[in-house]
Parts: structure tokens; sequence; C-alpha cells
């Protein structure tokens, strides 16, 4: 079971607001979807590697040639706030 | 000479393409009318369609001008792109998705946009804040999702095909659900530049299509290489239009685990599944039992997995540099209202597992034992392939249910990707085609192979459907197909 403060936590961790019925019900229900995953704490996993990805790449690598990018005026077309050629954003200190 | 539009919506998409080369059809007037039904759509099928075709088409093209529908994960340079997510509310991308770009250059221009669950998370395209989508065999059901929007076009004849996304059978099972053919491609054969991402070790672009024949045409011109995917390779064999009629010297494998009642799969799908195993036999293909004693751990892997790749990814969505922003004046309020006010509750249940899983304390636990958990099965399925050519479950555990009964309870919305996930955990391609129905409702037939044996896969597939003759021409209304006259 989670609790109440593991998920203020949590949701810190990833920024996201909840408000306090949100907070019981994504308690409740991380529970019950945490409670099928721990099913996987049976298995002896001790000598297995870890798998990260399907297909066996190992560092992609291209040759490094200036090419052409995004322009700024495009990168910044769907910024909430563009500003002085940059993202605007509140000061951190604000 | 030029065929009625009722019929035109009974083709299937090559079979409009060589009515378009044979100067039968125009491929103009195929995407008007296609558009017209796209703009009338009353199932929530589409968020937006083109307000024009192609300028001229060239009919030489492999695709001839047959429109295709896309699900709203595909950026589409110039046209809004949102993943179905109000964060990307108005975001209209500055490039295209390689897909998208490969498909139309093929000669499939784009239809519209679909529905879909929000960011891909969801199995019954009832996360999406812009609607749910209603499955046209049953107005009262969901189409499955993710890719819910691109299934029930197609199967209402709203669209001749179109194109989704799967991460955990996002294509499969809204394909299962439709009576549609589903193709979850081999990981890494298929581009995922330009697709908005979700879990990005597993997301794979696939079509959604009537028949399997179709579903290899759209697949030949989706595949290879892209230097803007480092994780894309080229596929090692060209995809070849199924042309199998017998299954002869094909050994099947059926592993309990993903196809026994005691594991949540309805008797009504099993009956199916019974069915489809003895036409395999009749056509020649041996069918035995392969164990694959970890898949019953897939769903718990995948639901540690997934969310937690997801978590990483919509990092990205702070109110900064696309998308919506909320805030009330500091950088940490901008954030949070940003992504409380943009996300919906299914990606926030699913920001929260992945963020969980990966924080200090719980790592190894979840995250360090789901990916050993994820190895098993991939050795499993290698294991299998060693007696057997081909794997057969069915695709989903039940036919399309209810809209909201599954609603209120997370974990039994993700038990409807049990048969779907360990496949996606272990890269190789999968498919669905329709096997027959269950009280009226489709039911899905899953085949998969090793990484890269589409080839093998379709073949199969093509030989299977034809044996079965499953109508795979759109439900218009009330079970009614297309091209059936009054009384007919």
């Amino acid at each position: 079971m989670i609790e109440r403060d593991e998920v203020l936590h949590v949701a810190r961790l990833a920024r996201l607001r909840l408000s306090g019925e949100e907070i019981d019900r994504m308690a409740r229900e991380l529970s019950s979807v945490l409670d099928h995953i721990e099913k996987i704490g049976e298995l002896d996993l001790a000598d297995v590697e870890p798998t990260s990805h399907a297909v066996p790449l190992e560092n992609v690598l291209r040759s490094d040639e200036p090419r052409p990018s995004l322009s700024r005026e495009r990168a910044l077309a769907g910024a909430p706030d563009p500003l002085e050629g940059g993202f605007g954003v509140p000061s951190p200190g604000a | 000479m030029a065929t009625p539009s009722n019929e035109v919506v009974g083709l299937t998409g090559a079979r409009a393409a060589e009515e378009i080369r044979a100067g039968e059809l125009s491929a103009s007037e195929l995407f008007d009318v296609y558009r017209r039904r796209a703009e009338a759509d009353d199932l929530g099928a589409f968020l937006s369609v083109a307000e024009r075709g192609p300028g001229s088409t060239d009919s030489d093209a492999p695709l001839a001008g047959v429109p295709l529908a896309i699900k709203d994960i595909f950026c589409v340079e110039g046209v809004p792109s949102t993943a179905a997510s109000r964060i990307l509310e108005g975001y209209r991308p500055p490039y295209t998705a390689t897909v998208v770009e490969r498909l139309v250059a093929a000669g499939a221009p784009m239809l519209g946009k679909t529905n879909m669950d929000e960011f891909a998370m969801g199995s019954s395209n009832e996360n999406s804040p812009y609607g749910a989508v209603r499955n046209p065999w049953d107005r009262e059901r969901v189409p499955g999702g993710s890719s819910g929007g691109s299934a029930a076009a197609v199967a209402a004849g709203l669209a001749p095909w179109s194109i989704g996304t799967d991460t955990g059978g996002s294509v499969r099972q809204p394909a299962a659900l439709c009576g549609l053919v589903g193709l979850k491609p081999t990981y890494g054969s298929v581009s995922r530049y330009g697709m908005i991402a979700f879990a990005s070790s597993f997301d794979q672009a696939g079509p959604i299509t009537r028949d399997v024949t179709d579903a290899a045409l759209l697949y030949r011109h989706m595949v290879g290489r892209d230097p803007c995917d480092s994780t894309s390779l080229d596929h090692p064999e060209a995809i070849a239009l199924p042309g199998r009629e017998r299954l002869d010297g094909v050994r099947f494998g059926v592993p309990p685990q993903l196809a026994s009642e005691s594991e949540g799969i309805e008797p009504g799908v099993l009956e199916v599944l019974e069915r489809a195993i003895e036409r395999i036999e009749d056509l020649g293909g041996s069918v035995e039992e392969v164990s694959l004693p970890h898949a019953e751990h897939g769903l718990a892997a995948y639901y540690v997995l997934a969310p937690a790749e997801a978590s990483a990814n919509l990092a990205r969505y702070d109110g900064v540099r696309y998308g919506q922003r909320d805030g009330d004046g500091d950088l940490a309020s901008l954030y949070e209202r940003t992504r409380e006010s943009g996300f919906g509750d299914e990606v926030k249940r699913r920001i929260m597992l992945g963020t969980y899983a990966l924080s200090s304390g719980y790592y190894d636990a979840y995250y360090g034992r789901a990916q050993r958990v994820r190895t098993k099965i991939a050795e499993d399925f290698a294991a299998a392939f060693e007696r057997v050519d081909l794997i057969v479950t069915p695709t989903s555990p039940s036919v399309a249910f209810r809209l909201g009964e599954r609603t209120g309870d997370p974990l039994s919305m993700y038990m409807s990707d049990y048969c779907t996930v360990p496949m996606s955990l272990a890269g190789i391609p999968a498919i669905s085609i329709p096997a027959g129905l269950s009280g009226g409702l489709p039911v899905g037939l899953q085949l998969a192979g090793p990484a890269f044996s589409e080839n093998r896969l379709l073949e199969a597939a093509r030989a299977i459907e034809l044996a079965i003759g499953f109508e795979g021409v759109p439900v218009i209304a009330d079970g009614r197909h297309a091209g059936e006259g009054p009384g007919a």
C-alpha cells in the first residue's frame, strides 16, 4: 500500500500538482497496480542480465559534419512565450 | 465504368489502387468520397480531416493516391499534431514523421488525423480529451486503443486504411476489436522519427487495414533505416505481397500461458481460436503446444518499464518550448500547473507509476527486476522458435467491452494488453487478423514470429485469412456492410 506522503513525494519528483482528492485516488490506484506488479518479486532472477532494449545495437554514430537544422524562427514558432530569440520563462528566483 | 461510391468504400486499399491504375477510378474522386465520409464521422474517430486532396496524384505511384488516416501521434508539418493531449493543443510541428513522409511519397495522401488515447496510453480510446471513439460494430462499445480512431475509421469505411502505433498492443488490439488486420512490426524496422514518444524501447508504427495484403503493402513503404532514428535498421528482406494459400510444413505453437480460460481469456474468444487452429491444420500446418513460462509476467514487467520510459519522455512537456502553458508567475508553478492542467488522469497515473519505479530505493525492486523479466521473456520466445515457426494466441482476452466498463479500474483496463505485451517486450513482430465473431463481435487471432520474420508472418496470415473468409468490408451502421443494397 502506498501512503499519501509517498504519493506527494513522487508527484514532486514528477513535477505534477495533485489535488487532495487526486492524492487519495492515486494512492489507491497505484497500490492496486503495484500489488499486481509485485508478483515479479517471486521470480528467481539472480543471474539474469537486464534488457533495456530489444535490438542489440550499440553506439550508432554518424560522421560529425555540419548539416542544416531548424531555423531559430521555426524552432520558436510553437513556443508559448518566445522572447528575444529564446524561450521566455519566469525567473527561477521570482 | 465508374465505380459507385458505396462500392468504392467496399474496396481494400490495394484493390482501390488497382482500379485507379486501370483507369476505372479517379484518385481525386476517391479522396473526395472518403473526405466526405470522414467529415460526416459520428464515431469520434477523426480529430481533423484534410481540407483538400493532393493537387495531382501520380497513379503510377505504388499506393496510387489511396488516402491514409493517420493517428494523431505522428507529426505532420504545419498540421495540428497533439497525441490527443491538451498539453499539445494547437501544436503544429515544424517537421513530418519519416513514416508519414515515406507513405505520402509512395502515393498515399493524408486523409486526416485520428483520435487516440492520450499519448497512446490506454486500451479503449476513452483516455482522449476529445471524447471517446465508438466501435462501429456496436456503438455502445469501445474500439480498443490506443489507436482506436485509426481502427474505427477503417472499420466504418471512413478511411480505406490507416496507421497507428503499438507500444504494448495499440495497433493489434484495436484491429482485433474492430474486425481488422493490425501489424506490429519488428522493433527498429520502422523509423520512430516524428512519432510523439511514449515508451521509446517499445514504440513502433504499424498499419491497420481490411486485409493482410493491405497491411503488407503499407508496411513495405514504411520500413527501413532512417538516419534520424538511431534505433532503426534496414529490413534484411524485401517485403513481399503474400500469395500463399497453403501452410504445408509450417509449424505453429500455442502457448497455454496466453490461451487459457484460467488466464482470463473469454470462452468465446477461445472457441474462435480453436476453430482457427482447425483451419490451420486443414491448410497443412502443424500445431503443437509450446511453453512461454514467463509470459504471464509480461504485463507486470511492461507496466513498470513502459511507464518508467514514459515518465522520462514526458518530462519535456514543461510549458517552455511548445504546447500549453499555465502557472502563476514562478518557474516551479509554471512546470507543475502546466502539467496539472495539460495531462489527463491516465497520463498522470503512468507518470507517477514510472517515477515511483525509478525512484531511489525502488529502482532495483521494480525497474531492475522488470528488465530481467524482459530478458526471460525474450529467451522464452527464442526457445519456442527453435521448435515452431510461428506462435498463435488470441489478440485480446475479450471482445470489445462496453464504454465505461473498465474506466474505474486501471488494472482491469491494463489486462486488455495481456496477450500482446510479451511480443512488445521481446521486440518481435506480431499481426492480428480477424478470425470470427463471438456474440456478434470480432475476435482477433494473433500470430507472432522471430525478429524480421514479417514475410513469413504475412504469408501465414494471408493463408489463414483466405481460409477463414472473414468479411473484411466496413460496417456502415447496425452491422450492415458497405455495398449491400436494401434487402441485399
